[in-house]
């Protein structure tokens, strides 16, 4: 190929790269703006920007949705499934990096299996089961419900995470010796703190994100934000939409907050679940 | 891409990188360095030397800072890796981990858009002179480092380079699996008639291997020269140090005729033998293990008496540290019977006593 | 049987218990909860065992949830990855603003699928500000309808999946060692050709894991098509139709049964696209021994 043509393919491809991030970019930036605006707006229809401005809404929508109970709520859930899925997670992710043994594969299915199906098609057996032991519509059922994708989740990114550790330190800790719980204490916990740190902010970022198996299985005082978020939209018409921008925001600002905590510890890419390949070949 | 040319030259190629806190360092400062046809070239230097980046910006794998690289006529420096049709041994291989080898070794012909017969039988050619014939549907995670070296050297040459770049090929070798691939890159070499060059840190590979070596350390050569020159007459102490010359002792120069210096330090006498122009008072002398003769010496000259003070056996031979009275330890072949305690003379010849400017100089 | 043998002398290894509670949680909770949903979408409130997949299959406003579900979920899934892979390659060289512009282009996942609704909205709407600017710079006079439809949903799928797609796609390449691509650049693979014979062979599984991971999220949107889209028509996907059965009809068996139907096209994508990924190489992505 002519070189000149060559660089001018270059130089649109790359302009086109460039345009397409910037448009998405662009327009989410401006969709945000466009809810911010209106949950500061007085009123605003079909005009450039609203006719005067004002923090009512926020006020409004605290007291209208309950917000404070909602958060609460919230905040009990998330933590609660960040510590039990690492309790649950952490040791099992220990014993698939560092052992091998018969039914290994088929675990690991069992454990990427709840991320590959829709929420949707376990959620609502799940709430059906939930309901007949009568957990369903209590904080526990979400509890437990949000574990389900999140167990798994952990052990998704801590197992490649211990595999990096070089199993000689936990050899040297046991020549020097430390018992089992004097080396887990001593060697592992410091060496995997950072990707614990990881995984858990990881956890708690979805969890607060995560829909659908709380919407399937929260009762009217077990709601967190976002199923409390998609009511208010849902009755929309009846509120004020600022109201439920207000909320949004507020929805926003939670998650924000945490993701850009995460962002400080964690490189990015690490965000989505890193799942990791068995080489075929050793 | 020629597929020949008489001479390969590096002019004042330089390679600054952004180092800490944003200062920029050189890397690679000015070498200067013309390569024969058929010329087999070793760089040479301790980690951190800048003798890998001289070879990534021979191959365009590194922008150059400043200078220029010629082939022949032609200014080659500008050009991307995939057009100036050099080949690369890397340091891991860098074998293509979903090709067999048959395809990884065909992969630059393919490139360049030979037909398949023509692939597959230059291909086979390439295999049977790295001795590879019988392997050519395994993946490379299915050989072993040996094999796995040997597919990468076939995938360098079978495209028949004018120049190929080895990049430490040998580092992730086994010692006995080392030695026999250096009389095999040796082979190959004499065999193709092709310019080579090598990256090493280990100064056996680079005696043995190459026509000349380029002897480098913080990004500066220290020394162009023939391999017989760079053992027995390194350029400088950084060199000597590097080449093997374990005994270096600071002494103060007593005297200088023509290139005879008589040097002193505590009750040692020593005349040795000039290898650049000294300022000042002190001097460098710098002297083989295997270069010291146990026994005192004619006349008595050069001669160090003490006793010994620590032996390691090396089957043949031994290496011993020799300790004068006043203190200053040297290293020593010596026959296996010596013991540890003896009393000893040593004898160090002039010619081999070798004075280079002090260091803190 | 010597192996056997060894087997049973072999001392029980303890670290094995670890893994018991994780499995023994999800047997409970994931896999329990699946057959019991499977065994009670076999008891339909009237008609025989397969009486609810008959019903789903023969009612005008059930089957054809599945069609409209993939016509969303499946052009989502290839816009989100499509676009993921030549920004993330892009991305793969580290630079100054790499961290950045990573970042900035994460947020959206933060914003979650109803607050993306919402916004969409008010930006989208016939009077938000994209339709104001459109029709004010005559880029496009019409009336805009991007809410409301299927294209509303469509839009909130690819803002709500293409930072994950990106993410994922992104750590599969970063973790390609890129000397392989200087290898085949001094054997004369100019960058397409570096990018079509190295990088994308040693993509295909990570692209195929991201297209199903990708894919689980559009094929699951529930909240985007009923806020943003018509939950009565173009956009009543499976969800919303297993949702109703279950909690407005209490029709539980019926609702198993739908989200058994989800599942099983579910699966059936992702064993195709699996499938397709055993075509290419899988395997370690590093050259030689490290």
């Amino acid at each position: 190929m002519n070189p000149g043509v060559r660089a001018w393919l270059d130089r649109a491809w790359r302009g086109l790269l460039l345009g397409t991030m910037t448009l998405f970019v662009v327009n989410v930036a401006l969709m945000i703006a466009a809810v911010a605006t209106s949950s500061f707006a007085r009123r605003w229809l079909g005009t450039w920007f609203p006719e005067g401005w004002t923090t009512n809404w926020y006020t409004a929508a605290w007291k209208e949705f309950q917000l404070d109970s909602v958060l609460w709520v919230t905040v009990e859930v998330v933590f609660a499934v960040v510590l039990l899925a690492l309790v649950i997670g952490v040791p099992a992710a220990y014993t698939l990096a560092r052992r091998n043994f018969l039914g290994k594969r088929a675990l690991m299915l069992l454990f990427l299996l709840p991320l590959m199906v829709p929420p949707i098609t376990y959620g609502i057996p799940l709430a059906t089961v939930l309901y007949k032991a009568q957990l369903a519509g209590t904080i526990y059922g979400v509890i437990l419900a949000n574990l389900i994708p999140a167990a798994p989740f952990v052990i998704l990114v801590m197992t490649p995470f211990i595999e990096q550790i070089d199993p000689n330190l936990e050899s040297a800790a046991r020549v020097f010796g430390a018992n089992t719980a004097r080396m887990f204490w001593h060697v592992l916990v410091p060496l995997l703190a950072p990707g614990i740190l990881a995984a858990s902010l990881l956890v708690l970022v979805r969890t607060i994100a995560l829909f659908e198996l709380t919407f399937l299985t929260a009762g009217p005082d077990s709601q967190t934000l976002v199923v409390a978020l998609y009511y208010a939209v849902f009755a929309a018409g009846v509120r004020a939409p600022q109201s439920v921008d207000a909320m949004a925001m507020i929805y926003m600002i939670v998650t924000l907050v945490w993701l850009l905590i995460a962002l400080r510890f964690v490189n990015p890419t690490q965000l989505v679940s890193r799942v990791k390949e068995q080489p075929l070949t050793a | 891409m020629k597929h020949d040319f008489q001479a390969l030259r590096l002019d004042a190629v330089t390679r600054r990188f952004a180092g800490a806190g944003g200062k920029a360092f050189n890397a690679l400062q000015e070498l200067t360095l013309t390569i024969k046809r058929g010329e087999f070239i070793a760089l040479l230097g301790p980690s951190g030397c800048g003798k890998s980046t001289a070879l990534n910006c021979i191959a365009g794998l590194l922008p150059l800072s400043g200078g220029s690289i010629w082939l022949d006529a032609t200014r080659i420096d500008t050009l991307p890796p995939e057009k100036r049709g050099f080949g690369m041994v890397f340091q891991n291989y860098a074998l293509f981990p979903h090709m067999s080898v048959e395809r990884n070794v065909g992969f630059g012909l393919r490139m360049r858009g030979a037909a398949g017969s023509e692939i597959a039988r230059r291909v086979g050619r390439a295999l049977k002179l790295v001795q590879l014939i019988g392997q050519e549907h395994k993946l490379p995670g299915q050989l072993s480092g040996g094999q796995q070296q040997r597919v990468a050297i076939a995938r360098a040459i079978v495209i028949e380079p004018p120049l190929i770049l080895m990049d430490e090929p040998l580092s992730n070798l086994d010692a006995k699996l080392r030695l026999e691939t250096r009389s095999e890159i040796r082979r190959i070499h004499r065999e193709l008639g092709r310019s080579t060059v090598y990256v090493t840190h280990d100064q056996d590979e680079a005696l043995s291997l190459a026509d000349r070596i380029v002897v480098m350390k913080d990004g500066v050569v220290q020394q162009i020269a023939s391999p017989q020159e760079v053992y027995g007459e390194p350029a400088n102490l950084a060199v000597a140090r590097f080449m093997g010359y374990r005994n270096v002792l600071d002494m103060a120069i007593e005297a200088q005729n023509g290139d005879r210096v008589t040097l002193a330090a505590g009750n040692i006498r020593l005349i040795g033998a000039r290898k650049q122009a000294l300022v000042g008072e002190r001097a460098s002398v710098a002297i083989r293990p295997e270069e010291i003769a146990l026994g005192e010496g004619p006349g008595g000259e050069n001669t160090i008496a003490g006793h010994v003070d620590n032996v390691e056996y090396c089957g043949r031979d031994s290496l011993i540290d020799v300790m004068t009275p006043s203190g200053t330890r040297l290293h020593v072949r010596a026959p296996t019977h010596i013991a540890l305690g003896e009393s000893v003379h040593v004898h160090v010849p002039v010619e081999r006593a070798l004075v280079y400017a002090d260091e803190s100089a | 049987m010597t192996q056997a043998h060894a087997l049973a002398r072999a001392p029980f290894d303890r670290t094995l218990l670890l893994v018991v509670p994780a499995a023994a949680f999800m047997l409970l909770l994931f896999i329990y909860p699946f057959l019991y949903g499977l065994g009670l979408s076999f008891e339909p409130k009237e008609g025989g065992a397969l009486g609810n997949y008959s019903h789903f299959f023969t009612t005008d406003n059930l089957w054809p949830t599945i069609w409209t579900t993939l016509r969303l979920a499946l052009p989502a899934t290839l816009i989100n990855v499509g676009l993921a892979l030549p920004i993330a390659y892009k991305m793969r060289i580290k630079t100054r603003y790499q961290r950045w512009i990573t970042t900035i282009l994460v947020v959206p996942i933060t914003l979650g699928t109803v607050l993306i609704a919402e916004g969409a909205l008010t930006y989208f709407g016939p009077k938000g500000w994209l339709s104001q600017t459109l029709q004010l710079s005559h880029i496009y006079d019409g009336p805009i309808r991007l809410t409301h439809n299927y294209w509303g949903v469509l839009i909130s799928l690819v803002i709500s999946g293409f930072p994950f797609a990106f993410l994922l796609i992104l750590s599969y390449i970063t973790g390609i060692d890129p000397v392989l691509a200087r290898a085949a650049a001094t054997l004369g693979a100019d960058p397409a050709a570096q990018f079509r014979h190295i990088y994308l062979p040693l993509l295909a599984p990570g692209l195929a894991m991201c297209f199903c991971l990708a894919f689980v999220q559009a094929f699951s949107v529930f909240p985007s098509a009923v806020l943003l889209g018509s939950p009565a028509g173009p956009t009543r996907v499976i969800s919303i139709a297993a949702y109703e059965a279950a909690f407005e009809q209490y029709d539980y068996s019926l609702a198993s049964a739908i989200a058994m139907i989800m599942g099983f096209v579910q699966l059936l994508i992702v064993a195709a696209v699996l499938g397709l990924r055993n075509l290419f190489y899988r395997g370690p992505v590093v050259g030689g021994k490290g």
